[in-house]
């Protein structure tokens, strides 16, 4: 349980929060015709013959968003139902062409599962809690309404029409906006390694329906819920939360009851407005679709299926801290978004080869490249930076040379600014450039040796007991080396001078 | 000669045109002109006499070069209007798709424009498939060809299949397409003394045919001989992956294996078909085909299907179930009618489009459907009706421990005057009593000629077989035809 609480005129609520969340499935092809997915595509480009629902069509079942439906439920470890079943949903509107929606009511294709939410004590989640997932069932989204075309007609975009969603039920397990919004973000990270979805919230891609209802502290019956439905980014579904469990008190504390209703969160205002209330709720009259058999999964589909998931989010940050020996923190942004640690895992594996040791010897290094330094390179750059220069070997090759003293964590970089705009082979560079720091001891003697002598009162003060002035011979001495002293060896060798 | 012409069936016409005894032009011209000269019939929606001339062409074209032929080579056909066809106004006898012409063609008629046959017209029927009289269409009535000894009153052909059942037996088309969800090729059949049969349940390809009940809508073949109904089927038959409930089976070559030996054979003889109300002409006629059947050295044996009675209510929960969901795409947003009443919205436009697009008899079903699907209802009727569906296919089930096809009535009585059960739905469905059961089970079933009553007019036997066993069917059918030797056919008053 968080500790986030409404504090109210009659005393403390808490809030109780379960989402559904509707996915797009990752696929070419539509969840029952062969029409293109892609977005953005001109209006009506990409609808067939059966998602215009002209007479005598008929859906068939695309094997790759059951499959991936298939591998979603098992990256949350959730139940996998062989038999599923489709069934309709019925309404009429005029982005649904088929005057219903296929959809899986009675019997889902994945039954309870679960995933973990990391323990963040800034956002108020103490310890790590796992949220538990009622179904995922498979559905089609429908088309889209176009009202700014014309000033008296509305049109139709059937795009989308037919896309495949899975609709990811959780249990009413979170009881605060940032147990929610931790929620959506694993859950976007679950898809995105498994890769069943894109996880683009800007596109719709993931969109939440937001339940939410309040109690008083201790009481142990829910509270009517209210359903916010489409909303579109992890910002929004923390602040309709917010808002409405506030809204919901208010209301209840005033005399008055929450009635179980759908609601739109309008962002530019910050608010959800009642959109239709159980009264008015449309009779779906679902019923088992009739040109459709019930899917039955083969034990070699599903073996297929868990075969081919990749290593996910949890296991991957348990063996960058445990195997690769990577700092918690360093772990989590790592591991945060697949092209993170797929950028990492490459320029790893390239640097490790590179220096001919194993991974763990060389993770903190690529660690803190990969999170700070080259991203902070690349951004100082902007424009002037070609990503495609960015190779693992460039940089690997970098990172080999700095490891081996050869440059220091200056000049790697300088060499990587020089590299991310020309292209130019980062060796090279450091060669022509002049961006090697000297590490012969004899000539870094020479230098500490001119220092202290142009300071004998210095040397006079240090020997007394004024340890604060190494750090001025070094400066110095690096200084009179243009900063090309290994700071290592530089530090080394005053020390032996000055006793 | 041309007229002596459309007095050939389907196996005459493609063995005359594959042996040179007439061209297949001549054929089809022969059958364009009966079609022109019937129009009182009020067969067909559109006709097609030029889609007939080009596919006869073709077929000719192919003789000349000594090509195969197709095994509906040079046979124009009437297409039922529910199958979708390219370029050809395809209505379901509905107003709400008068005008919609389908960029599209259905499996089935692809199939048969594949073997070689050609398009006579859009055949009339009962709109959406709904009704039994052929009274439900948009566009009028189908008068049967046949009528009353002595008298004038126009009979109904049967639906919904009635434009098929009409224009096979008044010889303006050799065979005909015609579609079953609770009888509606069987019932026409058996109204117009010609044979058809509804294949077993995914047999023929549901892609491109507008949709009334999807779990029970199956085409089959109308014509005149159970051997033309075995060339036809085979032809319209087949896998189809873009229909998934279609039967991923080979088709066998029914034609080939027809056998009217029925030796080693069981009929079974349901005692629960035995109904009240059932005509005396009709339990002859049973009677007779029990006969026929051991004379063809089938063994006679009793059989109980226990559910029966509960079969027609159950249906009639079902199929509206799916009907009224199917026909909501009929909205006026994308093709086919629209009503858009001045400064009206999008639940004006529908519910204007929908009025004024559909018959009675579709609201009804509709309305039907809607409201045992609605919360509250489903239980009470549409798990109930699947429950009983479940129960009648069992029943079938345990039947084929006695019996390798079952004999029955098609109808409780022949064709009845054009109007006289229009006011009186249930009296109406119950002509399906004996059709039904098969559908629930997906079974293949057909309806044979097997004399005509004491007015003259035609009566049916009906033959239901095990899932995919159309041969059985098929074969018991022929062993009927051969010994009825049914030669009556209407007289021409059209």
């Amino acid at each position: 349980m968080s500790n986030y609480r409404i504090q109210g005129a009659t005393g403390e609520w808490e809030v109780v929060i379960g989402l559904e969340v509707h996915a797009q499935v990752t696929s070419n092809s539509k969840l029952f015709s062969g029409a293109d997915t892609t977005f953005g595509a001109e209006p009506n480009t990409q609808v067939s013959l059966v998602d215009a629902a002209m007479p005598g069509m008929l859906p068939v079942p695309n094997r790759e968003c059951i499959r991936q439906a298939v591998r979603t439920g098992m990256a949350i470890e959730a139940q996998i139902n062989k038999y599923s079943r489709f069934d309709r949903k019925n309404y009429f509107y005029a982005d649904l062409p088929q005057g219903y929606q296929i959809s899986q009511l009675y019997h889902p294709i994945v039954g309870e599962g679960s995933l973990t939410i990391d323990a963040d004590d800034k956002a108020g989640i103490p310890e790590d809690k796992v949220i538990g997932i009622e179904r995922i069932h498979v559905e089609q989204d429908a088309g889209k309404l176009m009202h700014d075309q014309h000033p008296t007609m509305s049109y139709v975009d059937l795009n989308r029409c037919g896309v495949a969603l899975m609709e990811i039920v959780s249990k009413p397990d979170m009881t605060s906006p940032a147990e929610a919004g931790a929620y959506v973000r694993k859950l976007r990270s679950i898809l995105r390694y498994v890769g069943s979805c894109d996880g683009n919230m800007e596109q719709g891609s993931m969109r939440a329906d937001v339940n939410v209802s309040v109690r008083k502290v201790g009481d142990t019956e829910l509270g009517t819920r209210t359903e916010t439905k489409n909303v579109n980014s992890v910002r929004f579904v923390m602040a309709v939360i917010e808002g409405e469990a506030r809204r919901q008190v208010a209301l209840i504390e005033d005399g008055g009851t929450v009635v179980q209703e759908t609601r739109l969160y309008d962002p530019d205002r910050n608010e959800t407005r009642s959109m239709r209330s159980k009264e008015d709720a449309h009779d779906y009259r679902y019923f088992p679709d009739p040109d459709l058999l019930p899917l039955e999964l083969e034990q070699d589909f599903l073996d297929a299926c868990r075969a081919s998931l990749p290593e996910l989010p949890d296991a991957k940050r348990a063996r960058y801290t445990d195997a690769l020996g990577l700092t918690p923190y360093n772990a989590r942004e790592l591991t945060a978004e697949v092209e993170t640690f797929a950028r990492f895992e490459t320029l790893l594996a390239a640097t490790a080869g590179l220096l001919g040791k194993g991974e763990e010897a060389v993770a903190t290094q690529v660690a803190n490249w990969s999170l700070s330094v080259a991203p902070g390179v690349m951004n100082a750059l902007g424009d002037e930076a070609n990503p495609a220069h960015a190779t693992a070997a460039a940089q690997a090759a970098i990172l080999k040379m700095q490891a081996a003293g050869e440059i220091s964590g200056g000049q790697a970089k300088e060499i990587y600014e020089i590299v991310l705009k020309t292209g130019r082979e980062p060796g090279e560079i450091a060669e022509t450039e002049g961006l090697k720091q000297q590490s012969d001891t004899g000539a870094i003697e020479a230098v500490i040796d001119e220092v202290l002598a142009s300071n004998t009162d210095k040397v006079e003060q240090y020997k007394s007991g004024k340890d604060k002035l190494f750090g001025f011979f070094v400066g110095q001495t690096m200084k009179a080396m243009q900063g090309k002293g290994n700071p290592a060896v530089v530090n080394q060798l005053l020390k032996d001078k000055l006793g | 000669m041309m007229s002596d012409l459309t007095q050939l069936g389907v196996k005459a016409i493609r063995d005359g045109v594959s042996g040179g005894d007439f061209t297949a032009r001549e054929v089809a011209e022969a059958f364009n002109a009966a079609v022109a000269g019937a129009a009182a019939l009020n067969a067909f929606i559109v006709t097609t006499p030029d889609h007939a001339l080009a596919a006869a062409d073709a077929v000719d074209e192919r003789r000349a070069q000594g090509e195969a032929l197709g095994v509906m080579g040079g046979v124009p056909i009437g297409m039922k209007d529910l199958f979708c066809t390219k370029g050809v106004q395809t209505t379901a006898a509905s107003h709400i798709l008068e005008g919609f012409i389908p960029q599209y063609e259905s499996t089935v008629s692809s199939n048969l424009w594949a073997a070689g046959a050609g398009m006579l017209g859009k055949l009339n029927l009962d709109q959406f498939a709904m009704g039994s009289s052929n009274e439900t269409s948009y566009f009028g009535n189908v008068s049967s060809p046949w009528r009353k000894d002595g008298t004038n009153a126009a009979m109904s052909p049967g639906g919904s299949s009635g434009g098929s059942a009409a224009s096979v037996s008044a010889r303006i088309a050799p065979a005909a397409t015609g579609t079953d969800t609770g009888g509606s090729i069987r019932q026409p059949a058996a109204f117009a003394g010609i044979c058809g049969i509804k294949p077993t349940y995914g047999r023929c390809s549901r892609w491109g045919v507008v949709a009334f009940a999807s779990s029970l809508d199956q085409a089959g073949p109308m014509a005149h001989s159970v051997e033309d109904c075995a060339i036809m089927l085979g032809a319209m038959a087949g896998f189809d992956p873009k229909d998934a409930t279609s039967l991923k089976m080979d088709v066998p070559d029914w034609e080939a294996a027809l056998d009217a030996d029925l030796k080693g054979k069981r009929i079974g003889i349901p005692r629960e078909y035995r109904m009240e109300g059932t005509d005396q002409a009709i339990l002859d006629s049973w009677e007779q085909g029990k006969a026929w059947l051991r004379d063809a050295g089938a063994e006679i044996v009793d059989i109980s299907l226990p559910h029966t009675k509960y079969a027609l209510p159950a249906y009639y929960i079902i199929a509206p179930a799916e009907a009224s969901s199917n026909l909501a795409r009929y909205d006026g947003v994308r093709y086919g009618l629209r009503d858009l009443p001045e400064g009206s919205g999008l639940q004006d436009m529908y519910a204007a489009t929908r009025a004024a697009g559909f018959g009675d008899e579709v609201k009804r079903r509709v309305l039907i459907g809607t409201y045992v699907l609605s919360a509250g209802f489903y239980d009470a009727y549409y798990t109930q009706a699947q429950k009983i569906r479940a129960l009648v296919a069992q029943d079938f089930a345990q039947a084929w421990a006695q019996c390798d096809a079952i004999l029955a009535p098609t109808t409780p009585t022949a064709s009845f005057p054009l109007g006289s059960l229009s006011d009186d739905p249930l009296t109406m469905y119950l002509n399906d009593v004996f059709a039904v059961p098969a559908s629930l089970a997906g079974l293949p079933a057909m309806s044979v000629p097997c004399g005509v009553t004491s007015e003259g007019l035609p009566l049916g036997l009906q033959l239901v077989g095990k899932a995919f066993d159309e041969q059985g069917v098929l074969n018991a059918g022929l062993a009927i035809e051969e010994r009825a030797g049914f030669t009556a056919k209407p007289e021409k008053w059209w």
